[in-house]
Order: structure tokens, then sequence, then C-alpha cells
């Protein structure tokens, strides 16, 4: 028994024989492993008011004021901004008309991410695939070879994938010499250039999660799915998909998003015409010379990209149901 | 009872065998050429409860495994039912296992768990419903049918999986050492289980284990594995009452192996004593080895009349049920003889390093083939 008294705080709690005051020990390291936790992420908390969140408040304070004459802004309150991301006044009338141009941006924008997040799953699931069914002392060669774009400049990467398409590029070149084509094909500043660069640039993001989740995978349940009866695509479908989604699901998010808000792949294989979501931002703040609709689009793209991800969370995370 | 010299051939007409391991070699190719099965032949009987018995690695998973269609064999042929399907994969052999580590599907309940060989079937699902119903009561499982199975306990893992492997009616089942994460209790009670369900189904079930105990109250047969082979196969009383080798008798039950010379049927202990056996084919008059179990030898104190052995008393080890007496014979070597224990005899007048006489039970002696 200790010879100092219980504090007095603790009175109403009866000393249980040890010594101990019911509880006091856990309150106790509780609160000092709360404090070191909260020490050690301070840094990091700091780092993301600044340099995250004040941002964002200084692009809500500017949606909502008026263009200047050279860019910036003038500190008088308008709407005009967000009311410019779908709509525009008519130069003679003033009329509020449907701003064809925006929506099919943004139409566009929407479609090759999707289609681009496709695209890299069909690639990219096998590639995991293979990479993660290697023996152990090959797989770190594979993973290499997978990440080795990621040390290029994009611009370089994208600057390769226009040499590659252009009209006199490698494979028109190709093609014509092979008499497959005697014409090259115009494939530069299509949407389909812009969605094959996309999915070069961005295969790895989903190739990666997608290997961590393969190579964490029982492949016994793979075995018991065999032995009871699944033939190879059912064995995938039943047991092998549901227990790789979580690498799915992360790579899907690490592709769509940055496809939605892509700028560089775009300027260079779209061209002027096949404006992206963010080349149309990027204008506003440059010739466009509009920093208010700039900012009203830049949270216009933050709102579809959260939208599209609750509700592809809410499709992919549906439970397989007890239907016996 | 007939004695098992040589592994088991495959002579028992072709309609009575379910399972025909027929030469069959596995070899493992790495850095060092590992020969998981070599030349393993057996054949194994419809509803039989068949035991593949031996110490880790001697290859029983890499057997079953090449029965399930998992591992193709590097050289023999398989045949189920006369039929060869050496060339099937596994989801085409009426062959379901229960996995070592149970391998249930943690993203589905119970019930689709054990649903999913009968939806691969191809069952309609008012028959699927049915079955799974009689099965989780057959495991007493129905109040966690919706439970997923990463919520319940080893023990309900292990009916679960018995259950998912039983569903689809294999002719063959085959059991991963199933019941090593159990703990004593539970273990006992599936037992008695396991062998109700063999019996109730009717189902040839093809068992692993390294417990020879478990071996021994299980099965119809057993097979002794050592290092790739199957050393005999035989009754849990052929094994244990006419082991062929030190191997077997050593690894099942406790045993005295004595030097002895042979003479035709006759065999005589150096130690003393005279004893009728049958030796396995093969055994040469002269110097041999011979068993004898601890259980069939008696010891009483005082000096050695005609027919027993002289002793003196080594150590003595009180269990409860029996005590058991290590002796020293007069050529140095030990025995061990067990003996129950009785309200008027519990060992207690057992004194160490006295001088004690050995009686060895008649027909006790069995020559062994090394
Ligand atoms: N895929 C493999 N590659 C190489 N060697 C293997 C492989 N599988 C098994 N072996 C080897 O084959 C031998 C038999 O293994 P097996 O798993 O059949 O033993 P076991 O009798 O089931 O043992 P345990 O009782 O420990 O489960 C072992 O030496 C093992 O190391
Ligand atoms: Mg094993």
């Amino acid at each position: 028994m200790p010879e100092t008294p219980a504090p007095a705080s603790a009175t109403a709690d009866a000393p249980v024989p040890g010594g101990l005051i019911r509880g006091e020990l856990e309150r106790e390291l509780e609160q000092t492993d709360n404090r070191t936790r909260w020490l050690l992420s301070l840094p990091a908390i700091l780092i993301i008011l600044f340099f995250a969140a004040a941002p964002l408040l200084v692009m809500v304070v500017y949606s909502f004021l008026t263009p200047g004459d050279y860019g910036n802004v003038k500190w008088i309150f308008s709407t005009e901004g967000w009311v410019n991301v779908i709509l525009q006044r008519d130069i003679f009338d003033d009329t509020l008309i449907w701003a064809d141009a925006h929506l099919s941006i943004f139409w566009r924008s929407v479609k090759l991410s999707i289609v681009t997040t496709l695209l890299t799953l069909i690639f990219g699931v096998p590639t995991a695939w293979f990479v993660a069914t290697r023996p152990k002392g090959k797989r770190e060669f594979w993973l290499f070879l997978v990440t080795v774009p990621f040390w290029t400049n994009l611009l370089v990467r994208t600057i390769a994938i226009q040499e590659l398409i252009r009209a006199e590029g490698v494979i028109n070149n190709l093609l014509m010499a092979l008499h497959i084509v005697d014409q090259p094909i115009q494939m530069m500043f299509t949407d389909f250039a812009i969605g094959f660069g996309m999915t070069y640039v961005y295969l790895p993001l989903m190739v990666l999660p997608v290997y961590a989740a393969v190579d964490k995978l029982d492949f016994r349940l793979v075995e018991a799915a065999h032995d009871l009866y699944a033939g190879r695509w059912t064995a995938f479908r039943r047991v092998i998909l549901p227990m790789i989604k979580p690498g799915i699901i992360a790579g899907s998010i690490l592709v769509f998003i940055p496809c939605l808000g892509a700028y560089v792949t775009p300027r260079v294989l779209g061209g002027g015409k096949n404006l992206m979501f963010g080349n149309l931002i990027e204008l506003q703040f440059g010739a466009g010379r509009n920093w208010p609709l700039g900012a009203a689009l830049s949270f216009t793209l933050m709102a579809i990209v959260m939208v599209a991800l609750i509700y592809y969370v809410r499709l992919t995370s549906r439970e397989e149901k007890t239907d016996v | 009872m007939q004695h098992q010299a040589q592994p088991m051939p495959s002579t028992d007409s072709a309609d009575d065998v379910a399972v025909d391991v027929d030469r069959i070699s596995k070899i493992f190719q790495g850095e060092d050429e590992v020969r998981a099965l070599d030349d393993v032949s057996v054949a194994i009987r419809r509803n039989e409860f068949f035991t593949l018995l031996g110490p880790s690695g001697c290859g029983k998973t890499t057997l079953l495994r090449v029965i399930a269609g998992f591992e193709p064999p590097t050289m023999g042929a398989l045949r189920l039912g006369g039929r060869d399907i050496s060339r099937l994969p596994p989801n085409k052999r009426p062959i379901n296992t229960v996995f070592q580590n149970y391998a249930l599907f943690p993203h589905m309940s119970v019930a689709n768990n054990i649903a999913f060989g009968l939806e691969m079937l191809g069952k309609p699902k008012g028959e699927i419903q049915t079955i799974v119903y009689d099965m989780l009561k057959l495991v007493q499982m129905e109040h966690l049918k919706a439970r997923r199975t990463s919520e319940i306990s080893g023990g309900q893992q292990q009916r679960v999986a018995l259950a998912r492997a039983l569903a689809p009616k294999p002719e063959v089942l085959l059991l991963d050492e199933p019941l090593s994460a159990l703990d004593l209790k539970l273990r006992k009670e599936m037992q008695i289980e396991l062998k109700r369900l063999q019996h109730e189904t009717g189902i040839t079930f093809i068992f692993v284990t390294h417990d020879q105990e478990e071996a021994l109250t299980m099965s119809d047969r057993i097979a002794v594995m050592n290092a790739g082979k199957i050393l005999q196969v035989g009754s849990p009383r052929d094994i244990y009452e006419r082991p062929a080798e030190r191997f077997v008798a050593n690894f099942i039950g406790e045993s005295n192996f004595l030097d002895a010379t042979l003479n035709g049927h006759t065999v005589t202990l150096k130690a003393g004593g005279r004893f009728q056996a049958s030796p396995p084919a093969g055994v040469a008059d002269g110097a041999v080895s011979v068993l004898v179990r601890p259980e069939h030898g008696q010891v009483r104190m005082g000096e050695a009349a005609e027919g027993e052995l002289a002793a003196t008393i080594d150590t003595v080890v009180y269990s409860g049920e029996a005590t058991t007496v290590h002796l020293r014979l007069t050529t140095g070597e030990l025995f061990k003889a067990k003996m129950p224990n009785t309200p008027s005899e519990d060992g207690r007048s057992i004194e160490q390093g006295a001088a004690a006489a050995l009686s060895i039970a008649p027909g006790a002696v069995t020559v062994l083939k090394d």
C-alpha cells in the first residue's frame, strides 16, 4: 500500500487492493498518450492549414469578386464568376444562355477520365497480377519497369507520345511502310490522343495499388474456389475480385482524380481545340483574365470529384448479400 | 490378421476402390530437388475412413494435393473409380477438400460459403437452400448462418469448412489436419462428429494427421508415411500390433526394441526367454530386432523364475490410470513395462534398484524387418 494519501479529487472512488484507484492508471496513460500524439502531429497540421486550407480560402473569396482588367481581382462583390460556370450572357441583350463551350468541356473531361480509368483497369489489373505472381526475387525488377516512367518529366513523356502518334510519327510511318494505310491517320488533337496519353501516364497509379492487393491475396482461397468446382473466370469474379477490390478502388481513385484535372497531356495532345477542365481553368487565370470564374471552376471541379468519389465508393462497397 | 510387409499392392477388386494411387512420384524442382512423394502406391476403398499418418514434411499434404488436382504428379497415374483423372483440373474432380487453414471465403457469410460449391455445380436455387439448411443443421451452425466467416471461432470455422466441402456430396473428401488448430476437448468432440458424418454420408474420407492416437481411434485403415514413401498400410490393429518396421513401431505407440535371434518361427531374446512369432517376409534367420509393447510386459518383485526375465528396477512413473516401470535387463537393455493401476496394486510396492522379474505375454513379440 502506498504511504501517500489518495488525491482529494479521487476520494469518491474507493481505493482497491493494490493501491490503484479505479480507472486512474488508464486515464493517466491515455492523457500522456494524447499529448504526445498532438505534439507529433502539430507540424503536419500546420502545413495542412497553411498550404492547403489557406489557398482554398483565398479562392473562395476570389470567386465572389469582380475580374480586374489585367487579371487579378477588384474588391467588388459579384456572383458573376459562379453564374459563368454553366451560363453565359448574350453580348447584345444580356440574357443568360447555356455556356455550351463549358458544358462540352465538362463532359469531355468526365468522359475521358472514365474511359482512361477503365483502360488503366483493363491493362493495369493483368499487369499487376503478372508482377505479383512472379517469384519473390523477380518482382522488384518488374515493379521497377512499371515505375520507370515516373522518373521522367511528365512533359517529356507526353511529347514522346506525340512523337508516336503524330502524322509523321512512328505509328503512321510503320503503317504506311507496311502499306496498311496509304495516308497517315489523324490521331493528334483528338480525344483519342488525350485518352491514349492519359492511360499511358496514369497506368502505374493503377498497377501499384492493385499489385499490393494481389500480393496480399491468399491464393489458398483461389484453390478452395477451384476445389468447389469454380472455373477460372468464376473464381476470379466470385473470389479474387472481391478480395482485391480495395486495391482496384484505390487505383481507380488515383487515376480518375488527376485525369479530371489533367492539364499538360490535353494541352500537348489535344491541341487548342480539345480542352479539358484543367485547361479551361488555366485559361481563366491566363489569357481569359477572369480570376473569379477560374476560382469558381476550380470549386466546380472539386465538387465533381467529390460526387464521383461518393458515388463510386457506394457502388463498390455493396456487400455480397446473404440470400440463402 | 494378414501381415503387410510391403506397401499395399492394389489387389482390391476394381469396383471396391475409390482412389487408386498408382506409383506416383512428385519432385519439386528448386535450388535442390525435393522428392516429396517417392513411388507411392495405395488403393483407397469406397466408404473408407482412410488416414495418412506421418511426421512433418513426409509428403502427406503433397499426396492430398495431387489427389485434389492442385499438383500434377511428376510420374505415375491417379484413378478415381477406375477412371484416369490425372489430367482433370481440380474443378472437374468430384473431390472436395477441408483445408488445413480452412480457407473460408472471408467476404461471404457462413451460408454463402456452404452454398458456393452447389452454385458452381448449377444446382437450382430451391435445392441449394435445402442442402445448405441440412448442412447447417448437420454441423450445428444454424444460428450463425448469416455471420461472416471472419467473425466466428476456430472450431466453428472448422465446422463450416466441413459443411462447405460436404455440401456438393463429393465422392471423396480430403481432410488436411482439420483438427490441429482445436483445443483438446473440442478436438475429441470433432473426432466423434467426423466419424459420425463419414458413417452417415458414406463418403470416402482421406484424412491427414500426425497425431497417432487420432489416427488409431478414427480410421478404418492407416497408411504410415515417411520421407515421401508409404511404409505400411493396414487397420489400426495391424499397424499397432504388427508394425513391419522400426519406424512404424516407433511412430505409433510406445515401444521396446530388443535384440534377438530368429530360427524359423522361434525367437530367442538375448536377455533370455523363447517366444513364438511369425516374421515378415524377407527376414532371414539369425540376429533380428524385435518389438514388445510396454503393456505386454508384467513386472513382479523378486527373483526371476522359469520363463521370466531377470531385471532391476530403474525408475517408476505413476500416470494415473497406469504405472510405467523402467527396467534394466541383464543385457543392459532398457525395458518399459506399463501396468494398469488397481485399488490393490498401484505401483507403490515397486522399489527402485530392487531385483524384479519380467514376464512377456505370449504372442507379444513382433519381429521387425530391420
Ligand atoms: N511447392 C513446394 N516446393 C518445394 N518443396 C515443397 C513444396 N511443397 C512441399 N514441398 C516439400 O515437400 C515435402 C513434403 O511436404 P508436405 O507439405 O507434403 O509435408 P506434410 O507431410 O504435409 O507435412 P506437415 O505435417 O508439416 O504438414 C517437404 O519437404 C516440403 O518442404
Ligand atoms: Mg501438411
